[in-house]
């Protein structure tokens, strides 16, 4: 089990022990310096490097998880659309699943409960001769060869573990949001287009993947480009996950330091959660822009306030 | 213990009220099922003064973003900007650390003869300053959504009400605004219920539980981490939350259908959930 507090305790042990060398020359004795190249010293130092290595964190975080929550997704609505009924109960629960429980439920779920099933399974594989129970009053205990990852692993496997898991919580998690768009974009195809096929004599199986499937995209597109901003919106809540992204490292640096520290500085965590506000603010800023340039073109020549404005600014 | 003196002693821990301690070990399924409910008063606190609140400022936010004049328009379109394109979580951070860095024994304004101090404390306690960000944050969202309606007002209503010699107000009033939330109420229903599972996040970001009175999801987090099975006090929660969503839906469908009432069947919006806003 990798918990939050272990993660940050050994990441802190993995920085101390790896002093970084000063980005620039000047910054031997930073408290000699002046304001501007004391800043610049300060904005070099090693954990300020995590700090913006923790940028591309997330980004890696938004790129991997986007494909494989889709593919959730698509495998979700086929089953909500499956004529098999368990397997149809099964999809519509899950496409259900996100509407009536917050997400950050889930994201506290999923990673301790795949944690302790992954590390369940391992136990009843690796050692079958244990004969203590798993759950021993408040404790969760399987043999050392079961766990996960294990005590001898390098620090590396430990925090790509843990990545692992968020990943996998964004993926369940983004998958039902995702199930509910493309299950809305399948149903909205319309019913002609699947007449005509049947009436080809294709399969029920060759309707969904000739004609379905190749239409859906276009009505599937608002939904899925909304899923991208909800899912940049959600990307801080790796936080609570126990990865070191960019609301650890603001936590982290903006805290107050004392003078035993090489860079003393009052409480600035105001100023790196703004930058990190920017940040976002810039991700989403280029979303709005392709957004509004869609929804002007659907409003065109509409009989609406909407198209009326853009009708009048045309005269 | 029977289960009812558990639900006397912590039924009301959330605000305070019962035992002081939370338990510490041997947990009962009562045990859980009464502190993870007692949080939820917390979650219908903040979702209801939020959304209260919140639904007047977002027809505002929704004329101002409508209006011809930039001086009105552009901080419109800049506080709904802010406040949809960044997230929650961060949002909650940093309301958490402007409050805090505001002077401890109050700020004095200073009116002619007399001074008037203004508290500042309460803000950095979660019921003001988290209430406060979850009122911008849903008046910014709702807003949008209303903006979104005010512009697909139909054409021929407006005509109609001119023709009649409406202007103004009375127009307003009686034509554009219940057009407007009509149009609007199935995508507010979802910002509704998106809004309370938000609620959810108020005691993981910066504001602490004071005295371990937290939110449902706070005492369900606590039980996980004491019992260390997730299995139990998160499928409460989501429980409890199922409840309040369709709470949520039966009264906004409600008013839904008093919005609807002079539509024909057919014509009526139905409310259709679909998780398009989320924080």
């Amino acid at each position: 089990m990798t918990s939050p507090d272990r993660n940050a305790i050994l990441a802190q042990l993995n920085f101390a022990r790896s002093v970084p060398r000063p980005v620039f020359d000047f910054c031997t004795d930073p408290s000699l310096l002046d304001d501007l190249p004391w800043l610049a010293c300060y904005l070099s130092t090693g954990k300020h490097m995590a700090f913006y290595g923790s940028f591309i964190t997330v980004l890696v975080l938004l790129a991997i998880t986007a494909p494989i929550a889709l593919a959730f997704g698509f495998g979700g609505a086929m089953a909500a659309r499956s004529s098999f009924a368990p397997l149809r109960w099964f999809g519509k629960a899950y496409t259900a699943m996100v509407r009536g429980v917050p997400d950050i439920a889930f994201f506290l779920f999923v990673p301790i409960a795949m944690d302790q099933g992954l590390e369940w399974l391992r136990h009843k594989v690796k050692c079958p001769d244990w004969d203590l129970p798993v759950r021993q009053g408040n404790d969760f205990v399987v043999c050392d060869a079961a766990k996960l990852p294990l005590s001898s692993s390098p620090q590396w496997v430990h925090e790509g573990y843990g990545f692992a898991l968020a990943v996998a919580a964004f993926a369940v998690v983004f998958g039902a949001f995702a199930a509910n768009v493309l299950y809305g974009a399948m149903q909205a195809v319309p019913r002609g287009q699947v007449e005509t096929g049947e009436a080809y004599g294709m399969t029920a199986r060759q309707t969904f993947w000739r004609i379905v499937v190749p239409q859906m995209w276009v009505f599937a597109l608002p939904g899925l480009s909304n899923l991208w901003l909800i899912l940049v919106k959600a990307t801080p809540l790796l936080f609570l996950l126990g990865v070191e992204d960019i609301v650890y490292w603001a936590r982290e640096l903006g805290g107050s330091k004392t003078s035993t520290f090489t860079y003393p500085h009052s409480d600035w965590r105001l100023y790196y959660f703004l930058a990190l506000l920017v940040f976002y603010l810039l991700l989403t800023q280029i979303s709005e822009k392709i957004f509004g340039r869609l929804s002007r073109r659907l409003s065109h020549g509409q009989a609406t306030l909407g198209g009326e404005a853009q009708r009048k600014a045309a005269v | 213990m029977s289960c009812w003196q558990t639900v006397q002693d912590y039924g009301l821990r959330s605000l305070g009220i019962g035992e002081r301690l939370l338990p510490k070990a041997d947990f009962t399924l009562c045990q859980q099922f009464t502190l993870i409910g007692s949080g939820m008063l917390w979650n219908i606190y903040f979702g209801v003064l939020a959304l209260g609140l919140g639904f007047f400022m977002a027809t505002a936010l929704a004329l101002g973003k409508a209006s011809p004049s930039p001086l009105i328009r552009k901080p419109s379109d800049w506080f709904i900007f802010l406040f949809r394109g960044s997230p929650l979580f961060i949002q909650f951070f940093l309301a958490y650390e402007a409050f805090v860095l505001l002077p401890r024994n109050g700020i004095d304004i200073p009116l002619g003869i007399v001074t008037l101090t203004a508290e500042t404390r309460w803000l950095t306690k979660a019921w003001a300053g988290a209430l406060i960000v979850l009122f911008l944050n849903t008046s910014a969202y709702a807003g949008e959504i209303f903006y979104g309606a005010l512009q697909s007002v139909p054409k021929g209503e407006l005509e109609a009400a001119d023709a009649y010699g409406m202007t103004g107000w009375s127009k307003f009033r009686r034509i554009t605004w219940p057009t407007m939330l009509r149009l609007a109420w199935p995508a507010y229903t979802n910002e509704a219920i998106f809004l309370f599972h938000a609620t959810a996040l108020v005691f993981f970001s910066g504001f602490p539980a004071w005295r371990q009175q937290g939110d449902a999801l706070y005492y369900a987090s606590y039980f996980a981490d004491k019992t260390f099975n997730p299995f139990i006090p998160y499928p409460i929660f989501a429980g409890y939350f199922v409840l309040l969503t369709l709470s949520v839906i039966v009264v906004f469908g409600a008013i839904n259908r008093r919005l609807n009432r002079h539509l024909a069947t057919e014509r009526r919006s139905r409310l259709r959930l679909r998780p398009q806003i989320i924080r």
